[in-house]
C-alpha cells in the first residue's frame, strides 16, 4: 500500500473539512469580489454580496464561471493580483476555440507542486523513482505540474518532452525510468513502437504510468497494463483550475480522489444547470478554495463524471471522481439520443484487436443525424477476405448499435489518417452545425 | 477545539465583523493579522463574550458558546490577555496573578493554586522578584508577563492574546514570543494570537488569517501567508519599492 502525502487535508475528518472549506470560500469570495471586476458585476447582478455565503449549501446562489468569461477577460482580466505578484502564466491548448490564459503566484506554484505530489504519491510514486514526462514542455500544464510534483517527492526527473518515439523509449531503456508520465494514447503509440522493432516491455524498469490530459476508459488502462507491465494511473485537472492535481487514482483505482480541501466540487445538469445528487452523473464544476493569482467561482469544466463520497479502503477521506466521460460539449445528440463518445472508445476496446485511434463523424442526411465511426486500421484487423471484413465490421456496428441506443456505420481507415491535435486525437467531428 | 462560523458583530450600528470563520486545532498557535480597525481585537472580544456576536455560532470543544456570559467562557478554559495588558495597577504583583485564579477558589483549589503561582515564577522569574511590588510601577514587558501569568492563573486551554508586542523593545518582544512557544510544548496550550507584528507572529504560528475591513481575505499556512505579496505590503510594512527590486 502507497502512502499518503498529506495525511492532514486527504484524510480529514469530513466535519473539519467543511469547517476550512468554508473558511477558504468565504475568504476566495472575499478576495474575487475585492480584486476582480468580472466578479464585482456578476455578484451586483445577481444582488449578492460575498457576505451572503453563510454555508457550503450556499454555493448555489453564486455565479457560475465559463471558458467565456476567461475569454472575454483575455488575457489577464480575471487575475486578482497585479501582474508583477505572478510568477508563471500558462494557457488552454484552445482545442475548443480561442486560448485561455492563467497566472499563478509563487504560493499557487508550491500548492500546485503539492497537490501532484499527492496523487503521484497515492499512485505509488516515491523518491526513488526515475520519472519520464512526455507531455509538451510549453504553455500546456502538464508537463510543468508533474514535473514539479515529482521534483517535490524527491525523484529524478527525465523531462524528456513530447514527440520522438524512439527517442523515448532509447531513454526509457538506458536510464531505466520507472515512471511514464504522458497522455494514455501516447503510452499505446510507446506499446506500438516497441512491438514494431521488437523491443520487450519486460525488460524496461518501467512500472507506473501517470495518464491524463484526455478522457480514456478502464479497457484502454487494462490495454496499457498489459501490454507495458505497469500499473496504469488516471489523474484529473484542468489549466484554468490549476492544471493536473485537481484529483488522481490511488492504488485502489476505483475513482480518482479529488483534493477537495483546495477545490469545491459539483455536478451539475449541463442543460438546466441544476444541482444533482451525490452520485448522479453530470457536469464538474468546481471552485477553488487557495489560489491567488486566478481564484475561480463555480468554474463549469465542461467534463461530464460522477462524484463517489462513499469510504475508500486507502483510508483517504475526499470524494472521488470517476473517469470522465467526455466533455459536455462533446455530448452528441443523435436521433435525440445522448451519445458520449467514450461510450463508443469502451465497445471499440472491448472487441480485441481494435486500437485506440478512431474518430465519430455525425452528419446529416436531410433529417437523418448520421453517425460514422472510424478506425485506424492495424494488422489484426486486416483480412484479405473481403467476407471477413465485412464480418467483422458488421459485428462491430451491432456492438455499438446494441450499446447506444442508435445504429453506427463503421470505417476502416489507413494508419495516421485520423489527425492528432498537440497529441490528444481529435476523437469527433460533428459536421452537422456547418453550413 | 474552537470552530466560529459567520461571525458578525456590531458595536452599535459599525458593523465590525462580517460573516467570519475560524477554527482552531488543539495544540495549534493561529495568528490573526490585519491593519488597525480590521476587527482583530473585535474577534477576540466576541470570543470572551465582551462584545457577543450578533449572529454566527461558536463552538468549543464541541461545545456552543456564543450565548454564555464572559466567567462561564472563562471556566470553560478560554482566557484572554487583553490589548494593552489591563493589569490592576495599583495591586501587587501576586495578588494580580491571583485574581486571575478567581473563579477557581470557589472550586477550594487553593493548593493548585500556589502550585500554579510557582509555576508562573518559573516562567516568569522577573514576576517573582516583584511579587510584593504594585503592578502599576513594573514596566512594560513586566506587565505584558503579569498580564500573560494572570490568564494561565485560570489554567486555560486556549489562550487568546491581543498585541503582546505592542510597545515592547525587540528583546522583550522576542522572550515573550519565545514564552507563548514553551507553553504550546510543555503544556499543550492552544494560542490565538492577534498582532500588529505580523512577520513575528507568522514566523511564531502554525497557521494565519488575515482579516481586511472585518472580512476573512486569506487563511493558509503561516509560512505560505509571508510569501503572500499583499501580506507583505499590507502588513509587513514593506515598501512597494522594495518588492519592484526584489
Amino acid at each position: 500500500m502507497s502512502r499518503i502525502w498529506d495525511v492532514e487535508h486527504e484524510c480529514m475528518p469530513r466535519e473539519e473539512l467543511e469547517q476550512l472549506q468554508l473558511e477558504r470560500l468565504q475568504a476566495t469570495l472575499n478576495r474575487a469580489y475585492k480584486n476582480v471586476t468580472c466578479y464585482r458585476n456578476k455578484f451586483k447582478e445577481l444582488g449578492i454580496l460575498p457576505e451572503d455565503i453563510h454555508s457550503l449549501a450556499e454555493l448555489t446562489k453564486l455565479p457560475f464561471t465559463t471558458k467565456d468569461d476567461l475569454r472575454l477577460n483575455y488575457p489577464y482580466g480575471m487575475f486578482a493580483v497585479p501582474l508583477r505578484e505572478v510568477v508563471r502564466i500558462h494557457a488552454s491548448s484552445g482545442t475548443t476555440g480561442k486560448a485561455t490564459v492563467v497566472g499563478y503566484t509563487k504560493n499557487d506554484i508550491k500548492t500546485w507542486s503539492n497537490l501532484v505530489a499527492r496523487f503521484m504519491t497515492a499512485a505509488g510514486v516515491t523518491h526513488d523513482d526515475v520519472v519520464q514526462i512526455t507531455f509538451g514542455y510549453g504553455l500546456f500544464t502538464g508537463a510543468f505540474g508533474l514535473h514539479y510534483g515529482a521534483e517535490t517527492i524527491g525523484a529524478s526527473v527525465i523531462p524528456t518532452s513530447s514527440g520522438n518515439t524512439d527517442k523515448q523509449i532509447a531513454i526509457m531503456q538506458d536510464y531505466r525510468s520507472t515512471v511514464l508520465v504522458g497522455t494514455p494514447s501516447y503510452a499505446l503509440t510507446i506499446a506500438d513502437r516497441m512491438e514494431q522493432v521488437g523491443i520487450d516491455p519486460k525488460t524496461l524498469a518501467l512500472r507506473v504510468g501517470l495518464f491524463g490530459g484526455e478522457p480514456w476508459s478502464e479497457a484502454m488502462r487494462r490495454e496499457i497494463e498489459s501490454r507495458l507491465f505497469i500499473s496504469a494511473t488516471d489523474n484529473y485537472g484542468l489549466s484554468e483550475i490549476i492544471g493536473p492535481g485537481v484529483a488522481g487514482d490511488c492504488s485502489y483505482k476505483d475513482g480518482m480522489h479529488l483534493a477537495e480541501d483546495t477545490f469545491l466540487a459539483e455536478i451539475i445538469d449541463p442543460e438546466s444547470c441544476r444541482v444533482l445528487p451525490p452520485g448522479s452523473v453530470g457536469e464538474l464544476v468546481l471552485t477553488t478554495l487557495t489560489k491567488e493569482a486566478l481564484p475561480l467561482i463555480r468554474y463549469r469544466t465542461r467534463d461530464i463524471t460522477s462524484l463517489d463520497y462513499s469510504p475508500c479502503p486507502c483510508g483517504r477521506t475526499t470524494v472521488r471522481m470517476k473517469k470522465t466521460m467526455g466533455r459536455s460539449d462533446d455530448m452528441l445528440i443523435i436521433k435525440g439520443v445522448n451519445v458520449f463518445p467514450s461510450q463508443i472508445e469502451e465497445v471499440l476496446f472491448a472487441i480485441e484487436g481494435c486500437r485506440p485511434h478512431y474518430q465519430i463523424v455525425v452528419d446529416k442526411k436531410g433529417a437523418m443525424d448520421l453517425l460514422e465511426v472510424d478506425i485506424e486500421v492495424t494488422e489484426n484487423i486486416f483480412f484479405d477476405e473481403m467476407k471477413r471484413q465485412r464480418r467483422f465490421l458488421e459485428m462491430v456496428e451491432k456492438k455499438l448499435t446494441s450499446t447506444l441506443g442508435v445504429g453506427a456505420t463503421v470505417r476502416l481507415v489507413e494508419p495516421g489518417r485520423i489527425p492528432r491535435h498537440e497529441g490528444k486525437a481529435v476523437r469527433v467531428v460533428d459536421k452537422r452545425q456547418k453550413g | 477545539m474552537l470552530r466560529l462560523k459567520n461571525i458578525n458583530t456590531y458595536y452599535g450600528q459599525v458593523h465590525a465583523l462580517r460573516n467570519v470563520s475560524l477554527h482552531l486545532a488543539k495544540g495549534e498557535i493561529v495568528t490573526l493579522i490585519g491593519a488597525n480597525g480590521a476587527g482583530k481585537t473585535s474577534l477576540l472580544n466576541t470570543l470572551s463574550a465582551i462584545t457577543p456576536a450578533r449572529s454566527g455560532e461558536i463552538h468549543f470543544q464541541g461545545e456552543g458558546i456564543g450565548t454564555l456570559p464572559p466567567d462561564r467562557i472563562v471556566e470553560l478554559g478560554i482566557s484572554h490577555v487583553p490589548e494593552g495588558r489591563q493589569v490592576f495597577k495599583p495591586l501587587s504583583v501576586e495578588d494580580n496573578l491571583e485574581l486571575g485564579a478567581y473563579l477557581r477558589y470557589r472550586k477550594k483549589e487553593k493548593i493548585a493554586i500556589r502550585q500554579d503561582l510557582e509555576m508562573i515564577y518559573e516562567l516568569f522569574p522577573r514576576l517573582r522578584e516583584r511579587r510584593k511590588q504594585m503592578a502599576g510601577t513594573l514596566s512594560g514587558g513586566e506587565q505584558q508577563m503579569l498580564a500573560i501569568g494572570r490568564a494561565l492563573m485560570a489554567r486555560p486551554k486556549l489562550l487568546l492574546l491581543d498585541e503582546p508586542s505592542m510597545g515592547l523593545a525587540p528583546l522583550v518582544v522576542q522572550e515573550i514570543f519565545r514564552v507563548i512557544e514553551n507553553l504550546r510544548r510543555e503544556k499543550g496550550t492552544t494560542v490565538l494570537l492577534v498582532e500588529q507584528n505580523a512577520k513575528a507572529a507568522l514566523a511564531l504560528a502554525d497557521r494565519g488569517y488575515v482579516l481586511e475591513t472585518g472580512k476573512m481575505i486569506l487563511e493558509g499556512v503561516a509560512s505560505e501567508l509571508l510569501e503572500n505579496r499583499e501580506v507583505q505590503r499590507a502588513y509587513l510594512g514593506k515598501e512597494k519599492k522594495e518588492i519592484w527590486e526584489r
